[in-house]
């Protein structure tokens, strides 16, 4: 019978293998739901694998669509690396988008092209102002991350739904719920002809570099790394774990509410309610697929990115639901939880007498204190998503 | 006929063989000794025979009868019973709740209540079974343990390490129940590193080295020396002492009196000591008399310190973070390796930065080369056992890693070193070791203050002895004009009347 059994040390090769082996999984079950569904299985992975990647308008989408998975999930490596618990990208996406919208309808006619500037400056204020009060609650009361900022998910939704139903509906707009188009001038430069790639995806890959040189080349994310990874050791050593609690969760609601203003300043070019798109969601899974590492986490933002395009695709080309992509999304996230135990793990043939239970079943901790490292190699930690924060008192 | 044999048992772990075609033979009534350092594979041997791992090889026999204990449930149905080293009682239950928990439900509560007193009457295991457990001492915990055990009327009774967490006296008392349960013909398994113990109480001793035993000898017979010579395969290095040089206070604690924090954690009462350069200061005391919070406030870790009642020449520290401290040259090494000292995942090189700078440049830029060089050096110089810089903390021994945390800390040229369990798991050889360059600190002028639960080392190393109980601390005393059986009596918390009137507090 199969049996898992401790490794001496955790496999980096298996660290390395474990998404490309959750990625293989999946497009299996990919198949097997097009089979079920009566469709060509070849044409549909033809969709979410191929179409995305064929024509230069094709990549360019798909540049658009990755850039705001990139910024976000950045933020939320660094997060997740010290150990506090963002669960609410999506929230601070969205007030980024609504403070970004707020701006962009100040500008007039005569606005000069840099004004794009301070929409994106109000897009990363927003999203500061959300995370913030996450912090505050955490710093203050206690009280569970991942619960308020979840919950601040939907008020952030329903602010939306306030700004764009009231105040700032465009009188002009049939009554929609929706804001006037924003100037130009408001506008986010374009990279190329008239595809709507922008050079926000410049400044996503030039943000990579940043944050590999803040995890693994300042003692600033050095520090923060050592509170997720070992409270106790960060105590002894002096580092401040509500410093880190606050530049975690400002950074990467900074990091989501930028990555909203360019929304607003790019693609959408107006507020509605349907700014929300589960950008802020998906990337907690980019961020993990991406092992934390913002290399890795360029890869699985360009995935993630597929999924999407290719959940549009099967619903005008197949007649698919476009839920189709949350499900390739979960499944993706899925597998790669069940992947990463082999980091840690591996599998053992045994004749069934000599079954020790003992190394059969290891606490969960244990198996998590074995897969979180401080890497700059393309690899290292993955946290089970079910690792709820350890209390500090400060 | 052997009460219980195991013939040629191996168990095989990823990394170490733990067992290697190992024999013991126990007769009963007999009270065994099992001797080895840490990792010579003790504890997994008992575990085998509790039945909470399974041996790849060998055979075991009970009474004559070839067995196979498949789990401790079974093991207790043949009349064995353990005491773990780490006690598994729940706080806030009674001493006999705790007891009842382990037993089929076929007795009530009140009868359990009346087996406990009964059994603790006859071994003089002093216990009141109603108390909660939170609210008992370390020793008396362990005795809930023993009841327990001995509350099935075991054959065979295993004690892992009992004695660590005992005063001498305790550990006296302990001794004259395991002498009645053996001459009841109870036979008991005692695992232990302590030479002098094993020499006092046991009829037989199985000596393991590396998981093969290398030695079977009548420890009546034997001394120190050549026991030592069976474990470690030497006898262990003598140490240099000097005179002290004596020099200005370091560190002077004032009135401390701290408010526990954890719900079974210790207040501190008014704790006032001084340590000089060029001296080491050891603080004696059964574990959870307060010695962690003691640390902790020291270390900075805990910063509710009333201001004023921390000194570190003469500035007041009570309140600054461990940081300022460590430039103030206040260096600490904690109790704790992994986890707290150094953070299990990262690698040597990556764990100087806990308390070393010198690497971090301007806007916090790391100097990859020189954490590495840092690290590097550390191990050549105290001579660490490790794949190099990158290797990951966890990935090293116990031994070696303190050695890694006590040489970082070394190294920064401390002005006062605080130490916590210095050599807590740690191998013979590492032991001298840091117990060597510990003085060598001394002699340099250092001020060195050093929290243990042994109380050899304390006298191995310390010039000035003070003791922890209950929060409280005694005055200083010097370690030659000190006597272990009097530093027992104060670890108790009784040193007023030896200060009744003639001494002045130190």
């Amino acid at each position: 019978m199969l049996r898992l059994e401790a490794r001496p040390a955790p496999s980096r090769a298996m660290s390395l293998a474990s998404p490309l082996i959750a990625l293989a999984i999946t497009v299996v079950i990919g198949t097997c739901l097009f089979v079920l569904l009566g469709k060509d299985p070849l044409r549909g992975l033809a969709v979410f694998f191929v179409e995305p990647l064929k024509s230069v308008y094709a990549l360019t989408e798909l540049a658009v669509k990755a850039t705001p998975l990139l910024l976000i999930a950045l933020g939320l490596a660094v997060c997740f690396r010290s150990n506090v618990w963002n669960i609410g990208a999506e929230g601070q996406f969205i007030v980024g988008a609504i403070a970004a919208g707020g701006i962009a309808m100040l500008a007039g006619k005569d606005t000069g092209n840099w004004f794009f500037v301070l929409v994106l400056a109000g897009g990363v204020l927003g999203g500061m102002l959300w995370a913030a009060i996450v912090a505050l609650l955490r710093d203050r009361f206690n009280a569970n991350e991942i619960l308020v900022s979840l919950m601040l998910v939907y008020v952030a939704e329903q602010l939306l739904n306030y700004v764009v139903y009231g105040p700032w509906k465009d009188p002009h707009g049939y009554n929609f719920p929706q804001t006037i188009t924003f100037l130009k001038s408001t506008q986010v430069p374009r990279l190329y002809g008239s595809y709507r790639v922008n050079i926000g995806t410049i400044g996503a890959l030039v943000a990579v570099a940043a944050f590999w040189i803040l995890l693994f080349r300042t003692y600033a994310g050095f520090q923060l790394q050592v509170g997720g990874l070992a409270p106790a050791a960060a105590r002894y050593a002096g580092f401040s774990a509500r410093k880190a609690l606050w530049s975690a969760l400002l950074l990467s609601g900074a990091m989501a509410g930028l990555a909203g203003g360019l929304e607003v300043a790019g693609p959408l070019g107006q507020l509605t309610p349907h700014v929300p798109a589960g950008y802020g969601f998906a990337a907690i899974i980019v961020a993990f697929v991406g092992r934390l590492h913002p290399v890795g986490i360029v890869f699985s933002a360009i995935l993630m990115s597929m999924f999407y395009i290719g959940g549009e695709l099967a619903q005008s080309r197949l007649g698919l639901p476009k839920s189709l992509t949350g499900v390739f999304q979960g499944l993706l996230l899925f597998t790669l939880l069940a992947c990463d135990t082999l980091i840690a793990y591996r599998i053992r043939w045994t004749s069934s007498h000599a079954t020790a239970p003992s190394s059969a079943a290891l606490p969960a901790s244990q198996m998590q204190s074995q897969t979180q490292t401080i890497d700059d190699a393309p690899l290292g930690p993955v946290v089970a998503s079910s690792n709820l924060p350890t209390r500090e008192s400060t | 006929m052997h009460r219980l044999e195991l013939i040629d048992i191996s168990k095989q772990y990823p990394a170490v063989k733990a067992n290697d075609r190992v024999r013991l033979r126990v007769k009963p009534g007999e009270i065994h000794a099992v001797l080895g350092e840490n990792g010579a594979g003790k504890s997994t041997l008992m575990k085998i025979i509790y039945g909470a791992v399974r041996p790849d090889e060998g055979e075991m026999r009970w009474n004559g009868e070839q067995v196979q204990v498949a789990s401790p449930a079974e093991a207790r149905k043949l009349g064995i019973s353990m005491v773990y080293q780490h006690f598994s009682l729940f706080d806030t239950l009674t001493a006999a709740e705790n007891v009842w928990l382990g037993l089929d439900k076929s007795l009530s509560l009140a009868d359990v209540v009346a087996r406990i007193r009964e059994v603790a009457g006859v071994y003089g295991l002093e216990v009141d079974p109603l108390r909660p457990v939170h609210t008992l001492s370390v020793g008396e915990r362990q005795r809930v343990e023993i009841v327990r055990a001995l509350m099935t009327s075991p054959k065979l009774l295993i004690l892992d390490e009992p004695t660590s967490v005992l005063t001498p006296q305790a550990v006296q008392t302990l001794f004259v129940t395991l002498r009645k349960l053996a001459q009841e013909g109870c036979s008991i398994l005692y695992i232990s590193h302590k030479l002098d113990e094993i020499r006092a109480l046991c009829h037989h001793c199985t000596v393991l080295r590396g998981g093969k035993v290398t030695g079977e000898v009548d420890p009546a017979k034997e001394s120190n020396a050549s026991l030592s010579r069976l474990m470690i395969g030497a006898e262990p290095p003598q140490l240099q002492h000097r005179e002290p040089n004596l020099g200005s206070v370091v560190l002077s604690v004032r009135g401390l009196t701290l408010a526990k924090e954890d719900p079974f954690g210790t207040a501190l009462d008014a704790v006032s000591f001084e340590v000089r350069a060029g001296e080491v200061v050891g603080i004696a005391g059964v574990s959870g008399n307060g010695q962690q919070e003691l640390m902790a406030a020291i270390s900075g870790e805990d910063r509710r310190a009333p201001a004023g009642s921390i000194r570190l020449f003469g500035n007041d520290i009570a309140r600054a973070s461990p940081r300022r401290r460590r430039v103030a040259g206040l260096h600490f090494v904690p109790e704790e390796r992994l986890g707290r000292g150094a953070v299990p995942t990262l690698s040597l090189a990556q764990n100087t930065l806990l308390t070393r700078t010198g690497a971090v440049g301007a806007f916090g830029w790391l100097r990859i080369d020189a954490i590495g060089a840092l690290a590097e050096s550390l191990i050549r110089r105290f001579n660490v056992k490790a794949g190099g810089p990158g290797s990951a903390a966890k990935s090293l021994s116990g031994g070696n890693l303190q050695k890694f945390i006590v040489g970082r800390e070394i190294d920064a040229q401390p002005k006062l070193l605080v130490v916590s369990q210095p050599t807590w798991g740690v191998d013979v050889g590492a032991a001298a070791q840091i117990r060597g360059e510990l003085l060598a600190l001394r002699d340099n002028g250092c001020a060195v203050l050093v929290v243990s639960e042994e109380l050899d080392e304390l006298f191995e190393i310390c010039d000035r002895l003070i003791v922890i109980a209950q929060g409280r601390v005694s005055p200083g005393v010097a370690t030659a004009a000190a006597t272990v059986e009097q530093i027992g009596e104060w670890m108790s918390g009784l040193w007023s009347r030896d200060f009744a009137a003639s001494h002045a507090p130190a």
